[in-house]
C-alpha cells in the first residue's frame, strides 16, 4: 500500500514529520517497506521560462535559449525538439550536479556559443526514462518557484505492508485513524452530506443473491449521472495517483482509484448507455463470459458474483469491470456502483481467475460494510465537481449488514495478557479513536467495534488493539523461570539416538548432508515406491515429485555431483524423514550413508582401497552401538537387503527374525547405472525407531558388577576347510558353544580360498581365547576344549581341521 | 716400577684411543683379563718382599681401578657415538605428510538446532516433534486459518492426494502442527520447542521448497507478553553472542496469535558489511504472539484458564545471520566443499556450560 504523506495530511491533523510518522508507523504494525523521497537531489533546480528560442547559428538541430529562472537571464543551447519561447520548464544553472547524467555541469562552449545551464528532461532528473524532450509545466506556474513543489515531488510517498487482518489500511483514512489512536494529531472529519437528486434513476437495481449465499451482495448503492463530461482528470487527482503507481486514465476512472486508494472504498462506473436495462447482480451462469477491463476474456462458473444488466454481464462483483461498458472519452450518461460483495467469494472468483486487482485486495479483505450510501454521497459530489452533469436519486438495494455486536473486555485482562498496566484513559482513548463504542460497566467494557473492523472478534482482539496502540516499549521483559531449579533432559529420547548417530557418522569421516524430501519418479521407483498417495499434487518441477521411500537416492545423486566437480571419494550421510506412507506412523527418521570411491588420496605412507561393504557394516554397527543396540546380539542376515542393494554383498542386521535394524552393502550396479551414478558405491540404512529400550528402568545406569579374573587367558588358533558357501558367522557361533564358560572371544584372523585349499571350500583360520576364572587352565583342560572345539565346528558346518 | 707406569700409560693411551667397543673390549681383556698385563703383574707380585708387596700392591690396585674406570668411561662414550651415528643413520623426512585421517562435518542445519535447544532447553523447555506429511486440519484449520483465510495464500502449500472428511494431507508449512499436536495429547501447562523440516512450493534466490523452522510454545496459568518478549530477547543474546544486542518487537499479526508481533534485532550494514549488533539499522528474524484463543479451544484447552505464548523462526535464516552464510539454495546442495566449510566438527557439542559455540 502506498500513499503520498499529503495524502496522509489531508485526513491527518498532525504537526508530526515524517520521519516521526514513518517510525510510528512500524511500531503500531503497518510496517513500512520503503519511503521514496523524489526531491532528493532536485532541491536546488527552479522553474525557468524560454523567453526567446533561435536556431544556433552553426547547427540545425539546436536551438539557442534565453532563459529567465525569476532572477537572472541565461544563455543556454538545448537540443530538445519542444523547447521553444513561452515554455515553462525545469532549469540547472552551470556548476548543478545533474543526477539523471550524473555529471556536475560546466559552463561550456557548444558549437562555439556559450551555454550557462540546461532545460531538463525528466530522465536527467531521474524521474522516468522519458527523453522526450524537456519537462514542459503548465503555463500559469510561478518563474523562479523550486520545481520540486511545483511538479509535487516534495511530497514523499511511502509504502507499508499490509497485514490480511487489517483490510481497513488499504485506504489512507484508515491509516490515518490508526496514527490518531497514537496521539499523533487527529482524525480530519469528511463530508457526506447527501447530494440531491434532480430526478428518479432510470435504471434500477436488482439483487439475485441465492438461498445458501444471501451475502453474495448484501447491499447495492447506485446513482444514475446525466450530461457528464469526461476527459483528463485534474493535476492533483493525476499527481496523487501517479505518485502511488496508478496510471491516471479518465476523471471519471480516476475518481474510483481515487476513493479505492483513499477511503478504501471500491467504485465502479458504468457508461449508462452501454447497459441494456436495470442492474442485477446475480450468481454467473456456468460458462457464461466476460471481457474485462484488462481486455481479458472470462470464463465463469456458478461461484462468482455478476454484475449485469437485462442480458449480459458486465462486471465481476468486487473485483473488475467490462469493457463493453467501461467508461470513454465520449461517455455522457454514467451509472455509478457502490455494493458490498462477500469476501470469500471474492477471494475465490480472484483466485479462480487469477485477477489481482486494487477491488479485490480490498474486498476480500473487507471493506466499510456501514459506508455504502456515504460513500456513494461522496463520490457523487466529486464527479459532478470535476465532470459536471445531474445526479439522480439515490437508487439503493438490499440493506446494511448486521455488523454490530457487542464484545466484553475485562479491564484486568489487558494486564494479565501483556504484563503492561495500561491506564484506564488510555484504554478508553484508543479504543475510542479507532472507532470502537464503549459503554463502561465497572470491571469490564461492553466494546462495539467500528463497521470496517470486522477482524475484532473477541476479547483478545481488543486487547491486541489497546496494547499495539499503547506501544509494545512499554511491555517489561520478564526472562522466563523454569518450574524446576535444574534444566531437564531437553531432547527426546529418539533425538539423543539421532544426534550420536550424527556425530558419530561424522567422526567416521562421512560429512552430513540435508537433501530435499521429494524426487523424481524415476529415481522413486528405483527405490521401491508405488504408493500414489506420496505423489505431490503440484510439485515445484518433475524432479521434486514423490516423497522420498529411501534417502539413498539424493545422496548418490550428490556424490555424483561432487565427482563431476573433482571431488570424488565423496562420503555423505543424512538423518531425515524416509516416506513409507501419508499416515504419521510411516514417516520414520533414517540414518543413510553411501561411501563412494577410496578410503582416500593417494599417500606415500598408505595406499588407499576402495570402499567396500565391510565399510558400510561398520558404520551401520557403529552407529548402532552408539545409539544404544546390542550390537553383540546382532544377526547378520546375508538375504536380508533390499533390491536396490548387491544381492550377494549386502545384508540386514536383526535382532530376532522380524526386527531390521539396519541394511548394508554395495548398491546394485543396476540401480547406480540406472540413476547414472558411474562407479561402485557402498551404503546403508538404519531404522532408529526399530533399536529395542535397552535401559532398564530397575537398574537404571548401573553396570553389572566387573569380574576381573585372576588367572591368565590362553589364546589357541585353529583353521577349518569349510565349504565356500558356510558363513563364518556360523563357525565363530559353533566354536563359541563348544564351551560358552571358558571361551570367552572368538575371532576369524584369515579367511583364504586357492592353492592348497580344494576348490569350493575356503581355509577360515580362528582364535579362541580362554578365560579361566576358578584355577589356572591345565594342557589336559586346554586339549579337551580344543577338541570339544574342532568337534563342534564340524558338526555344525561340516568343516575339517586343516591339516 | 718405572714398568708400572709405563703399562699404566700404554693402556690408557690404549684405552683412549679404541673406536668401538670390540677393540675397547679386546684392551680390557690384554690389561685385567686372566692373562693380562695388569692381572699378570698381580700375579708376579708373590715373589716379592712384604714390603714391596705392599707397596707395589697398592700402586697395581690403583691402577687397576684407574684403568677399569677409563675403559668404563671409553665404554659410555663409544656406546653413545654409536647410538648416535645410529639416530643420524635413522633420520627421515619428517615434512611428510601424516596417513590420511577422515573426519565429516555436522550439516550448519543440524548445528542450529542444537545450540537453539541448548538456549531453550536451560529455560526449561524440551522438544516436541511431529510427522513432515500432515492433515490440512492441523496445519491450518485448528491454528485458526480457515479455508478462505488471505494467510493461506502466503503460504504456498504442498498438496497430496488423499482427502478425508475434507481434510487433505498437505507438506507441513511450519511446524505449528507440532505444536497442534502436543496440546492435544499433553493438555496444559506445556513449554515445548519444536524444530524440524517444512516446505512451501516457491522456488528463488531467497526460498527453497523445503527449510527448516524452529517453533517455541509456552502455555500456563500466567505467562504473559513479558514473558514472551524476555523469553525471545534472553535466546537472542545468547544465539548470536551479543550481550547489548537491541531486539525490537514490531506488532504485526498472525492468524494463530493475538496480540502478535515480528522481532528485529540491530545491525549496522556500512560499506556493504552487515555486522549484528547495536547499531542504526533493524534487521527482522521472527514472528511471535499470544497464543488465540481459538487455536486453545481447537486442542481442549480451557482459554478461560490457560494464555501463553508462540515463537517461529527459520533455522537457515539465523544460521545464515550468525555464521555468514551468503545463499540458501547451497545448504541443500550437498557441495563437499561448503559442507567442509560451513559444518562443525563431531566434538563442537554446543551447550551452555560447555559454550555455545567455538
Amino acid at each position: 500500500m502506498k500513499f503520498t504523506l499529503s495524502w496522509l495530511l489531508e485526513h491527518l491533523e498532525t504537526d508530526k514529520t515524517c520521519d516521526e510518522i514513518v517510525e510510528k508507523l512500524s511500531m503500531i504494525g503497518l510496517e513500512v517497506e520503503g519511503v521514496e523521497d523524489r526531491s532528493k537531489g532536485l532541491e536546488t533546480f527552479k522553474v525557468a521560462e524560454i523567453l526567446t528560442a533561435e536556431r544556433h547559428p552553426d547547427a540545425d538541430k539546436l536551438q539557442l535559449l534565453k532563459v529567465f529562472d525569476g532572477e537572472k537571464e541565461y544563455q543556454v543551447v538545448c537540443g530538445a525538439p519542444n523547447a521553444r519561447a513561452g515554455l515553462k520548464g525545469v532549469f540547472a544553472t552551470s556548476g548543478s550536479y545533474i543526477p539523471g547524467l550524473d555529471v556536475t555541469l560546466k559552463p561550456t562552449k557548444i558549437r562555439g556559443v556559450d551555454s550557462q545551464g540546461m532545460m531538463m528532461s525528466e530522465a536527467e532528473m531521474n524521474l522516468s526514462d522519458s527523453h522526450d524532450g524537456i519537462v514542459d509545466l503548465p503555463g500559469d506556474v510561478e518563474v523562479g518557484a523550486r520545481a520540486i513543489d511545483i511538479m509535487g515531488l516534495s511530497d514523499p510517498i511511502i509504502e507499508i505492508a499490509i497485514t490480511p487482518n487489517r483490510g481497513d489500511c488499504a485506504g489512507v483514512r484508515g491509516i490515518a485513524r490508526d496514527l490518531a489512536a497514537t496521539g499523533f494529531g487527529t482524525l480530519k472529519p469528511i463530508n457526506t452530506d447527501p447530494v440531491k437528486g434532480m430526478y428518479e434513476s432510470p435504471i434500477k437495481i436488482h439483487l439475485h443473491n441465492p438461498a445458501d449465499g444471501a451475502k453474495a451482495c448484501p447491499q447495492f448503492a447506485g446513482r444514475y449521472i446525466r450530461g457528464v463530461k469526461n476527459g483528463p482528470s485534474p493535476k492533483w487527482l493525476q499527481d496523487k495517483l501517479l505518485a502511488v503507481g496508478l496510471r491516471p486514465i479518465s476523471a471519471l476512472v480516476d475518481v474510483t482509484n481515487y476513493f479505492s486508494q483513499g477511503l478504501c472504498r471500491p467504485l465502479h462506473v458504468f457508461d449508462a448507455d452501454k447497459l441494456n436495462g436495470d442492474v442485477h447482480v446475480r450468481l454467473a451462469k456456468e460458462g457464461e463470459t466476460l471481457k474485462a477491463l484488462d481486455e481479458k476474456e472470462y470464463t465463469l462458473d456458478a461461484d462468482m458474483t455478476v454484475v449485469c444488466d437485462d442480458t449480459t454481464p458486465h462486471a465481476l462483483g468486487g473485483i473488475m469491470g467490462g469493457e463493453a461498458s467501461g467508461c470513454q472519452d465520449d461517455t455522457t450518461n454514467v451509472f455509478l456502483e457502490c455494493a458490498l460483495f462477500d469476501p470469500i467469494r471474492t477471494a475465490m472468483t480472484g483466485r479462480k481467475l487469477d485477477i489481482l486487482s486494487d477491488a479485490r485486495y480490498r474486498f476480500e479483505r473487507g471493506v466499510d460494510e456501514a459506508g455504502v450510501v456515504d460513500m456513494t454521497e461522496m463520490a457523487t459530489r466529486l464527479i459532478l465537481e470535476l465532470c459536471g452533469g445531474e445526479a439522480s436519486d439515490l437508487v439503493i438495494a438490499g440493506e446494511e449488514p448486521q455488523w454490530q455486536r457487542t464484545i466484553t473486555l475485562r479491564k484486568a485482562r489487558v494486564k494479565q495478557l501483556t504484563g503492561v498496566d495500561v491506564p484506564e484513559s488510555d484504554m478508553v482513548r484508543i479504543l475510542d479513536v479507532l472507532g470502537c463504542k464503549l459503554e463502561d460497566k465497572g470491571d469490564t467494557f461492553d466494546v462495539q467495534p467500528p463497521s470496517w473492523r470486522s477482524d475484532i472478534e473477541l476479547e483478545a482482539c481488543l486487547v491486541e488493539e489497546i496494547i499495539r496502540v499503547y506501544g509494545y516499549e512499554h511491555i517489561e521483559e520478564v526472562s522466563l523461570v523454569r518450574e524446576t531449579n535444574l534444566p531437564g533432559i531437553a531432547y527426546t529420547p529418539m533425538q539423543i539416538k539421532r544426534d550420536i548417530s550424527r556425530r558419530t557418522l561424522v567422526s567416521r569421516g562421512l560429512s552430513e548432508a540435508v537433501t530435499y524430501a521429494f524426487l523424481p519418479e524415476k529415481q522413486a521407483k528405483l527405490f521401491g515406491w508405488s504408493d500414489e498417495n506420496l505423489r505431490l499434487t503440484n510439485p515445484i518441477s518433475k524432479d521434486l515429485e514423490i516423497m522420498r521411500p529411501s534417502l539413498l537416492p539424493n545422496l548418490l545423486a550428490a556424490c555424483q555431483r561432487n565427482n563431476d566437480r573433482g571431488l570424488p571419494n565423496g562420503c555423505l550421510f543424512e538423518v531425515g524423514p524416509q516416506f513409507d506412507g501419508d499416515t504419521a506412523d510411516k514417516q520414520p527418521v533414517v540414518v543413510c550413508g553411501v561411501r563412494t570411491g577410496q578410503t582416500g588420496p593417494r599417500n606415500w605412507a598408505q595406499a588407499p582401497r576402495r570402499f567396500d561393504v565391510f565399510d558400510a557394516k561398520a558404520d551401520a554397527m557403529a552407529v548402532l552401538e552408539a545409539a544404544g543396540a546390542k550390537v553383540e546380539s546382532l544377526q547378520v542376515d546375508p538375504e536380508g537387503a533390499p533390491a536396490h542393494y548387491h544381492p550377494g554383498r549386502s545384508g540386514a542386521l536383526k535382532l530376532g527374525p522380524k526386527n531390521t535394524l539396519a541394511y548394508f552393502g554395495e548398491l546394485h550396479p543396476g540401480t547406480l547405472k540406472k540413476m547414472g551414478y558411474k562407479g561402485i558405491a557402498v551404503g546403508f540404512e538404519i531404522y532408529l525407531d526399530a533399536i529395542p529400550a535397552t535401559k532398564s528402568k530397575k537398574t537404571g545406569a548401573l553396570r553389572p558388577v566387573l569380574e576381573l579374573s585372576a588367572f591368565q587367558s590362553v589364546e589357541r588358533d585353529f583353521a577349518f576347510v569349510v565349504d565356500r558357501d558356510v558363513p563364518a558367522a556360523k563357525i565363530i557361533q559353533s566354536a563359541k558353544t563348544a564351551d560358552k564358560k571358558l571361551i570367552s572371544d572368538v575371532t576369524i584372523f584369515d579367511v583364504y580360498e586357492g592353492e592348497n585349499v580344494e576348490a569350493g571350500k575356503k581355509s577360515v583360520a580362528i582364535s579362541i581365547t580362554l578365560q579361566p576364572t576358578t584355577d589356572t587352565l591345565t594342557d589336559e583342560q586346554i586339549q579337551t576344549v580344543s577338541d570339544n572345539v574342532v568337534a563342534s565346528v564340524a558338526k555344525n558346518t561340516g568343516g575339517e581341521l586343516r591339516g | 716400577m718405572e714398568n708400572l707406569d709405563q703399562i699404566k700409560t700404554e693402556v690408557l693411551e690404549a684405552v683412549v684411543a679404541a673406536t668401538d667397543s670390540k677393540a675397547l673390549d679386546d684392551i680390557r681383556v690384554s690389561a685385567l683379563g686372566k692373562k693380562g698385563s695388569i692381572t699378570s703383574l698381580m700375579k708376579n707380585m708373590k715373589d716379592l718382599t712384604p714390603e714391596e708387596r705392599k707397596e707395589t700392591g697398592q700402586k697395581l690396585n690403583l691402577i687397576k681401578d684407574e684403568v677399569a674406570q677409563a675403559i668404563d668411561a671409553r665404554k659410555t662414550e663409544l656406546a653413545d657415538t654409536e647410538l648416535n651415528a645410529r639416530l643420524m643413520a635413522e633420520k627421515i623426512d619428517v615434512t611428510l605428510s601424516v596417513r590420511p585421517e577422515h573426519t565429516g562435518t555436522v550439516h550448519p542445519v543440524s548445528q542450529t538446532i542444537d545450540e537453539a535447544i541448548a538456549i531453550f532447553g536451560e529455560m526449561g523447555f524440551s522438544v516436541a516433534e511431529g510427522p513432515n506429511i500432515e492433515d490440512d486440519w492441523r496445519n491450518f484449520g485448528a491454528l485458526n486459518i480457515g479455508p478462505e483465510h488471505p494467510a493461506r495464500q502466503d503460504h504456498d502449500t504442498f498438496y497430496l492426494p488423499r482427502e478425508q472428511d475434507g481434510n487433505r494431507m498437505v507438506l507441513r508449512t511450519h511446524t505449528s502442527p507440532v505444536q497442534i499436536r502436543s496440546m492435544q495429547e499433553k493438555g496444559a501447562p506445556i513449554r515445548i520447542i519444536c524444530p524440524g523440516r517444512t516446505y512451501r512450493c516457491d522456488y528463488d534466490a531467497t526460498h527453497t521448497p523445503m527449510f527448516h523452522q524452529i517453533e517455541g510454545l509456552v502455555i500456563d496459568e500466567k505467562t504473559h507478553f513479558g514473558h514472551l518478549k524476555g523469553c525471545l530477547i534472553d535466546f537472542c543474546k545468547a544465539y548470536f553472542g551479543v550481550d547489548d544486542l537491541p531486539v525490537r518487537f514490531r506488532p504485526s499479526y498472525f492468524p494463530f496469535t493475538e496480540p502478535s508481533a515480528e522481532v528485529d534485532i540491530g545491525c549496522t550494514r556500512k560499506d556493504g558489511e552487515f555486522k549484528i549488533g547495536a547499531g542504526d539499522d533493524w534487521l527482522e528474524i521472527l514472528g511471535c504472539g499470544m497464543v488465540h484463543p481459538k487455536v486453545l479451544e481447537n486442542c481442549g484447552i480451557d482459554s478461560s484458564k490457560y494464555q501463553g505464548f508462540a515463537f517461529g523462526m527459520g533455522i537457515e535464516r539465523i544460521a545464515m545471520l550468525k555464521y555468514g552464510i551468503p545463499d540458501l539454495r547451497t545448504f541443500y546442495e550437498s557441495d563437499l566443499r561448503w559442507l567442509r566449510h560451513y559444518g562443525f566438527k563431531a566434538l563442537d557439542i554446543p551447550s551452555m556450560v560447555g559454550g555455545l559455540t567455538r
